[in-house]
């Protein structure tokens, strides 16, 4: 490749040379000189719409908006004129002024980049007093909730459906003051495709999308003393949650967040992670069979795919519902946590199923969605989980609660659901099924424990990855994604018939559940989906893994207890009642 | 077997069903062109002379047949002022709000409209009658005020006129109600 054209310009009088095609916003990062912006995403194409990050440019007779035009030769980049800065601050100003005043009442106070913008442009008056649109909220979906008024028009949310998750379920409606972002015919969230990842309430700078709270539910459930409350906290939680309350990014905090969660009065805490194991041993003996290698053959297609992230389980059944016979049966770590403590937990304690109330504490909306599946309900008609609070409401509850969290003590995870392995852990990054399922397989196949721990070629950072690993005599093809953009290259191979891979695991959100629609708003001045942030929070969880003896899930006592003294063996009957699934086609089907 | 858990022919039938077959065939036609996705306005063109306006369902199978996502078609739709996206009247009334017309009285004209009909702009009387529009300049500025209904110009028009206007449409819709049933 022959080396890019060079470009001189001066920003702010400072002289530069960079590559053709460089965008003056890039140009003067290198320099240092932060440009305030709003619509932008690094990750995202450019819309250029919001105007914040104009820029003077020489003898141009109007501002240019950095994000989006490239340098040219001998350009006279001004950033931070007198001029400039009115100008910026008139347009946020002019945001403002169609933006509902209700900041100390809102979501995001204190984590909106509108509101950071108004404050570090220095707006500290309302000039412009003018008409404000309205428009009805949709408060309906079981995941994400959506509130118009709130919106600026940025398009980061559609840009993110569209183009990292390949949904499209978002679009600008009708246009100049009667723009309005929703899904088609501005339907309820829940009858569009959206498939709930909930990255449009990440990517969005103010509270335009939110996640439908459980927190009232939990308070009220938690002050009840009929009720025998438990929680379990998935992987991703404990690699994420210190960053609400100002710690580093990618401390690990399990034992924080298990000391948090007693103090907030739960009965019991449980581990999602054990329930990860478990969805190892199921699913490893479900991919065995499947590859032929024991007696279950037949008992599905090839390849098989991962079913853990609910994000990729909606759109599975929207938009490639033929790929339905291929996805794991087993039910994701929530769905087999809350089986189990309602069946399991329940006989063994003696408690009444119908008095425990469930609580999962999950990186993701979409659980929230999963949770209230009909799928997911009891025979006796109660469902398995009865809350789920994203990440962020956990945050903001144990704050409310008086709770210090950095200084908290280090707690430990009850028994009998409580003890997990390493492989548990890194469920919550991508390619961490894959490597805890080849960590479980290796051994079932070979039947002497594999000769090695960790699988690094199916950690798909950048998103995609398409490998081989060797179990015993078979070569697996593997295929890992996340973002449901990536999984489509692979699901169209796998429908198109071009390629026979073994296993494929999805999550819908990119970087796996460490990046899911339910964490932490970054840290200010850290963008979001940021790969440093997300690489982080997968450290954490590596962390985590290698410190602990126990790292395959079928070595996990607890895991063979529950075997022993009550399902059986993998894959038996009462398994299969308890911790499979099924799945169906959904309308309205998915344009891909 | 996988074939079995795939909804696209039931999907793909329901679309059709929303939809004249000369337009499922027109959008046939363009899905096997180059670049179909660049032929959306056309089809929606096609759609609104057909039904009088582009409702969600006709969108959604529009989306279908066509395989660009519905809050594209839908962005589309709500974006161009040509596409109505609700029924509209049998009678259009169109108010001309040009300089002269509007210098001569248009706005109450409008109003007595508004008032009379119980709507407001771009909206539809709950009979199913009229449909209340402002339009730009109609190049008859000699007649201001100007009030269109369908093709025809009424000129000099007064708020006064207007239920006069109206009761001539009225009655024209009362006597095909009365006519219509004898007919069956």
């Amino acid at each position: 490749m022959s080396p890019s054209k060079q470009i001189s310009l001066t920003i702010d009088d400072t002289p530069l040379v960079v590559d053709e095609g460089t965008t003056i916003m890039e140009a003067c990062q290198r320099l240092g000189v932060f440009i305030p912006r709003l619509c932008y995403h690094p990750d995202l194409s450019l819309a250029g719409s919001c105007r914040v990050c104009i820029v003077e440019v020489k003898e141009m007779p109007f501002y240019m908006a950095s994000c989006s035009v490239p340098v040219w030769e001998g350009m006279e980049v001004e950033t931070t004129s007198p001029d400039i800065r009115q100008a910026r601050r008139d347009i946020v100003e002019l945001l403002l002024d169609n933006h509902p005043k209700d900041c100390q009442t809102c979501e995001r106070d204190g984590r909106c980049e509108l509101q950071n913008l108004a404050y570090s442009m220095g707006v500290r008056q309302r000039h412009f007093e003018g008409k404000r649109k309205h428009f009805e909220p949709d408060a309906s979906g079981a995941s994400v909730i959506r509130d118009p008024d709130k919106c600026i028009l940025c398009g980061r949310c559609v840009r993110v459906c569209a183009e990292i998750q390949g949904v499209y379920n978002l679009s600008q409606h009708g246009r100049g003051f009667h723009t309005v972002v929703g899904p088609a015919n501005l339907a309820p969230m829940d009858e569009s495709v959206c498939i709930q990842c909930g990255q449009c309430i990440n990517v969005c700078p103010t509270a335009a999308f939110l996640e439908q709270r459980h927190t009232g539910q939990v308070w009220a459930a938690l002050a009840d003393p009929e009720l025998h409350v438990v929680v379990q906290a998935a992987p991703s939680i404990r690699a994420a949650i210190g960053e609400g309350f100002g710690m580093p990014a990618g401390t690990p905090a399990s034992g924080k967040l298990v000391t948090a969660l007693r103090r907030l009065g739960f009965d019991a805490v449980f581990d999602t992670d054990l329930a990860a194991d478990m969805t190892i041993v199921e699913e490893a003996t479900e991919f065995l069979g499947r590859l032929g290698h024991q007696s279950q053959a037949g008992r599905g297609p090839l390849p098989m795919i991962t079913s853990c992230s609910p994000g990729w389980i909606n759109f599975l059944e929207k938009f490639y519902p033929e790929l339905i016979p291929h996805a794991s049966t087993c039910k994701s770590p929530m769905g087999m946590m809350s089986s189990l403590a309602k069946t399991y937990y329940a006989e063994k304690r003696r408690i009444d199923a119908k008095k425990i109330y469930m609580v999962a504490v999950m990186p993701c909306v979409a659980k929230k969605y999963e949770a209230a599946r009909p799928e997911h309900q009891a025979p006796e008609g109660y469902p398995y989980t009865d809350a789920v609070l994203t990440t962020r409401e956990l945050i903001w509850m144990i704050k409310c609660h008086g709770i210090h969290f950095p200084d908290l003590p280090e707690g430990e995870f009850d028994d009998p659901l409580g003890i997990a392995s390493g492989a548990g852990d890194i469920f919550g990054t991508t390619g961490g099924v894959m490597e805890a399922t080849l960590r479980a397989a290796a051994e079932m196949v070979t039947g002497k424990p594999a000769d090695r721990l960790e699988f690094t070629e199916v950690r798909a950072v950048e998103g995609l990855r398409e490998t081989y690993v060797a179990l015993g005599e078979h070569n697996v093809h593997v295929g890992v994604a996340n973002g449901l953009q990536n999984a489509k290259t692979l699901l169209d191979k796998v429908v198109q018939g071009k390629e026979k891979f073994h296993v494929i695991e999805v999550m819908a959100c990119p970087g796996g559940c460490i990046g899911g629609g339910g964490q932490p708003y970054p840290p200010e001045d850290t963008k979001v989906l940021d790969p440093e942030l997300l690489a982080l929070r997968a450290k954490a969880l590596y962390t985590i893994d290698q410190g602990k003896k126990l790292r395959r899930s079928q070595d996990n006592p607890a895991v063979k207890e529950i075997y022993e003294s009550f399902l059986g063996a993998p894959g038996s009957e009462k398994a299969h009642q308890l911790l499979h699934t099924h799945y169906h086609a959904k309308l309205p089907r998915g344009i891909r | 077997m996988s074939t079995t858990t795939d909804n696209w022919h039931e999907v793909r039938a329901a679309a059709c069903e929303k939809l004249p077959d000369e337009i499922v065939a027109m959008i046939e036609e363009c899905r096997r062109g180059p670049q179909p996705d660049s032929r959306l306005i056309a089809v929606l063109h096609r759609v609104q002379a057909h039904f009088g306006y582009l409702g969600d369902e006709q969108l959604r199978a529009v989306a279908q047949l066509m395989q660009i996502p519905a809050a594209k078609v839908a962005g589309v739709a709500s974006f161009y002022h040509f596409f109505r996206l609700k029924p509209r009247g049998k009678h259009m009334i169109n108010v001309c709000l040009g300089t002269a017309c509007y210098v001569k009285g248009a706005d109450r004209v409008a109003q007595r409209l508004m008032e009379e009909l119980g709507i407001a702009w771009s909206e539809t009387s709950s009979d199913g009658i009229f449909t209340l529009e402002g339009s730009r300049c109609l190049g008859t500025c000699g007649l201001a005020p100007v009030v269109m209904v369908d093709d025809e110009i009424y000129g000099n028009v007064t708020p006064d006129d207007v239920p006069i206007l109206l009761e001539k449409y009225l009655k024209q819709a009362r006597q095909e109600a009365t006519e219509k049933p004898a007919r069956v």
